[in-house]
């Protein structure tokens, strides 16, 4: 158990060494870019979430949500060995099916419509997961290239489709969904002072938790892991790899999907805009998922911790910094977390140096 | 008496792990000077030390008497040293020749100069009578032959140190006893060799003296004609050793796996790499396929489990045809597989010990419910097979799988595969790369099951593994079965003829 428990510390301490990294290189880009005011964007960005006090906490958990559910649907197929870059489309395709049944099912009843949104959402980025799944599971094309595809078809047909069913012309953008449709704020906008928070956010914490009990505790989990680690074995043990394959990337693009809801249905005055641009919250579920080393639990608050730092980003405006130097921050930090490898390293050459010394000092 | 090599207390470390500990190998001009030792016990260590692969902790290097760095193995080659790998280091789609040459290729104004280097490679081959065409493919030409590529290669750049590593591990006897006059002829010629094995006969043979590492300690240099095997294998294994099998006359009884017009397709298109093969174990019997690495046995196991589709024909178990059955339902139906690479597909390495022992019965009853695992199931289960079956390590049943030697990872999937009381079991060369100890342990337990009335396969490439352990003998040339006999009929030099295809039996066994 000592060592499980060591690997966790390791795992953790490197995860906290790639982010003081990050932000090192942040405050030199900010010293670079306007040195008098270098100090000040920092500390903003290191207050974060805690300079608008209650509001400011509640728009970390609203900006964490959609990418807590990108890196989870990333992290968990990481779990079974498969790269889902397609978490992007995944999240589109999910945005649009919500927004599409929020504006046009209007027939549904308050309280079953907004339900009814999501698992559209759900549906459709598994549909959008299932693609890769199969091309992978049965004529080995890498989900890496088809991912790409898929975010691009993703993209381009949804801005199509926006065009063509539920457009707003002079905004260039989706129309407004229905009230039923949008998700409840629960009160929470009171506890956090007028914050974007909303449902969103608990049901991003449920996911977490389905995720990491199916993986750690159910028989799925484990064949999923299994496959993951090492596909021959799996097959040789009995296990259905293709099958597995194909589950694993379809529950991810679901959770994607249902990610993309969440953002599209908060009622923050956010829509989908008909741009040719590929969904960031899917590239930003990588970041989160390498940051929190594709666990769970690792995930949710990999995601707290991007969502912190983009609100400090926000308010380090206010020192005349743009706003695109925080997303070169995230990048640096996620970079350094890409590196973790290394500094797990470094950190049990560490222990090893320490332990030689404690045990030389014992012969002695 | 000078050394042309001497490498005094080498100490090697990985880590907190000692691979040599103080190592001294005295390499005397003109000798053959073996390395013996189990796997594991620092043999392969040692020799990268020298061929500058690793640096050495501790020690020095001496040439002549002379202190020499070794930092690379281009110091290595220009001090002359030259080494044949286990696993030959050769490209597949260039000629004999290219080979031989490549890296010392001799040009004029950056264009190559084939001629003389042709001159001087047949030169070798004549006087060391390797008949090698050097226009072929290395891809075309036999294992054997690859290996004199090896050594002509080790010759062309005049290295004086040679050093092989069990070089007779993919030979049949003939060649190996060819292999044997080479190595003795280039001692005659002064050069010196050092000869890595763990093969007794082969040390018995040919080599002056002896150096015997032991779980990267040294034991001691002896020479050779002056101790008996027994006593050497006590050396290595530091405790007296078996060298034979007990076991009870076999009663072999009905058929329990029949395998039927077996085709399987190779790796690369359009070669079949196993042909029409039929052949039926029964009860009570252990029926060893022998062969060269390469003919067919791979496709073969992989084609009656399952995880190589066929071509055609049929595999029954027990009268029940398994032909198109999943591997799951084979397993239920009696079917264990020891495979010939564990590290690939016997177990997932990043797993701990339990989860390992259990990736076949996960999903069964006993170790989940609605589909939640029952940890505590199974590390009961885990702690059980543990006892059972010795497998030691660090920390139990949570023990991570990569981390364990490869004698009780071996032992991990034998405890897994045996608990689930098969029918017939299918072991692929089930003792590759284990100590003696360990070896011991997997033959008396193959054995156990025959005892039991149960039906074993035994893939093999080692000819003492083959004649010690199997009831029957099939062999296996160039994926059809050219042989079935009984051990105790046949001489191993009319084995190694089968093997190398020069002598066809039965073509398929008569029922």
């Amino acid at each position: 158990m000592k060592k499980i428990n060591n690997e966790r510390f390791v795992g953790l301490s490197a995860s906290v060494l790639a982010i003081l990294c990050g932000l090192l290189f942040g405050f030199i880009l900010l010293l670079v870019t306007n040195p008098s005011q270098a100090v000040n964007g920092f500390l903003m960005i290191v207050q974060g979430g805690f300079t608008d006090g209650m509001k400011g906490i509640g728009d970390v958990l609203y900006y964490a949500t959609p990418i807590i559910m990108t890196g989870l649907s990333v992290g968990f197929a990481f779990k079974t060995g498969l790269f889902n870059i397609g978490a992007s489309g995944q999240f589109a395709a999910g945005a649009f099916a919500a927004v599409f049944v929020g504006i046009k099912w209007t027939f549904l009843p308050a309280g079953i419509h907004v339900i009814v949104c999501l698992i559209a959402a759900i549906l459709a980025g598994a549909l959008w997961g299932i693609v890769p799944g199969l091309l992978k599971a049965y004529f080995n094309v890498s989900e890496v290239i088809s991912g790409i595809m898929m975010n691009y078809i993703g993209m381009s047909l949804v801005n199509l489709l926006i065009r063509t069913s539920i457009y707003d012309q002079l905004k260039n953008q989706s129309l407004p969904v229905a009230e039923t449709a949008v998700l409840s704020k629960m009160g929470l906008n009171k506890v956090f002072d007028g914050a974007n928070i909303n449902a969103g956010i608990i049901i991003a914490v449920i996911c977490v938790i389905l995720v990491y009990i199916i993986l750690e505790k159910t028989t799925f989990g484990f064949e999923l892991k299994a496959c993951g680690l090492n596909t021959n074995a799996s097959k040789y043990a009995g296990i259905n790899e293709k099958r597995n394959i194909v589950l694993s990337i379809v529950i991810a693009g679901a959770l994607a999907g249902l990610g993309g809801a969440l953002l599209y249905l908060a009622g923050s005055g956010k829509f989908l805009q008909v741009l040719d641009v590929v969904a960031p919250e899917g590239f930003a579920g990588i970041s989160v998922a390498l940051l929190g080393s594709s666990n769970p639990i690792g995930i949710l608050f990999a995601g707290l911790f991007i969502g912190y730092i983009t609100v400090g980003g926000y308010n380090m405006q206010l020192y005349g910094f743009v706003s695109e130097a925080i997303d070169i921050i995230i990048a640096a930090i996620v970079y350094c977390g890409a590196l973790s490898l290394l500094f797990k390293t470094l950190i049990y050459k560490f222990q090893m140096k320490k332990r030689n010394k404690n045990n030389k000092k014992e012969e002695a | 008496m000078s050394y042309v090599i001497e490498m005094n207390h080498i100490t090697k470390q990985f880590g907190s792990f000692k691979a040599n500990d103080d190592v001294t190998l005295q390499l005397e001009k003109g000798e053959i000077h073996a390395l013996l030792g189990e796997n594991g016990a620092g043999k392969s260590t040692l020799m990268s030390v020298l061929f500058g692969l690793y640096q050495p902790e501790q020690g020095e290097i001496k040439m002549n008497g002379k202190p020499v760095k070794i930092n690379n193995p281009n110091d290595a080659n220009e001090l002359g040293i030259g080494m044949v790998h286990q696993h030959f280091k050769l490209v597949h789609n260039f000629t004999v020749l290219e080979s031989i040459v490549l890296g010392r290729e001799t040009t004029k104004i950056g264009i190559l100069k084939m001629d003389e280097a042709r001159k001087k490679v047949m030169e070798l081959s004549k006087r060391y009578k390797f008949k090698i065409d050097p226009d072929a493919y290395i891809s075309d030409i036999t294992v054997g032959m690859q290996q004199r590529v090896e050594i002509l290669k080790m010759l062309y750049c005049d290295n004086e140190i040679l050093i092989f590593d069990e070089p007779t591990a993919v030979l049949i006897p003939q060649e190996i006893s060819e292999l044997m006059k080479v190595m003795k002829q280039l001692v005659a010629e002064g050069k010196s060799i050092i000869f890595i094995t763990h093969k007794l006969n082969e040390i018995k043979e040919v080599a002056n003296r002896c150096s015997v590492l032991r779980k990267g300690k040294y034991i001691g240099t002896v020479n050779v004609a002056d101790i008996s095997k027994e006593e050497m294998s006590e050396m290595m294994v530091g405790r007296k050793v078996n060298l034979v099998v007990n076991k009870k006359e076999a009663t072999q009884g009905e058929p329990v796996l029949e395998v039927k017009n077996l085709t399987v397709k190779g790796k690369t298109a359009g070669k079949d790499a196993v042909k029409d093969v039929s052949f039926t174990v029964h009860k009570g019997e252990i029926l060893c396929v022998a062969g060269i690495d390469g003919n067919g046995q791979s496709e073969l196991i992989y084609g009656i489990t399952g995880l190589m589709p066929i071509e055609k024909g049929q595999v029954i178990l027990n009268g029940k045809d398994i032909t198109k059955e999943s591997i799951r339902q084979k397993c239920l139906d009696g079917l264990a597989h020891i495979p010939e690479d564990r590290h690939k597909d016997g177990l997932v390495l990043d797993y701990t010990l339990q989860n390992n022992l259990v990736l076949q019965t996960y999903y069964s009853d006993r170790f989940q419910k609605n589909g939640f695992l029952k940890f505590d199931e199974i590390r009961e289960f885990a702690k059980g097979l543990i006892e059972k079956f010795d497998i030691r390590c660090g920390q139990g049943e949570d023990s991570v799988t990569r981390g364990m030697s490869g004698g009780n990872q071996q032992k991990a999937i034998i405890a897994r595969e045996l608990d689930r009381n098969p029918e017939i079991v299918i072991a692929v060369q089930p003792v590759r790369g284990l100590d003696v100890g360990a070896i011991e342990y997997i033959h008396k337990q193959l054995i156990a099951q025959r005892d039991a009335g149960k039906a074993v396969l035994l893939v093999s490439l080692e000819l003492d593994e083959v004649m010690n352990l199997s009831d029957r003998i099939v062999v296996m040339y160039e994926g059809e079965i050219v042989a079935d006999v009984n051990p105790q009929e046949i001489t191993r030099e009319e084995l190694g003829l089968y093997m190398a295809g020069a002598k066809r039996g039965v073509k398929n066994e008569e029922n």
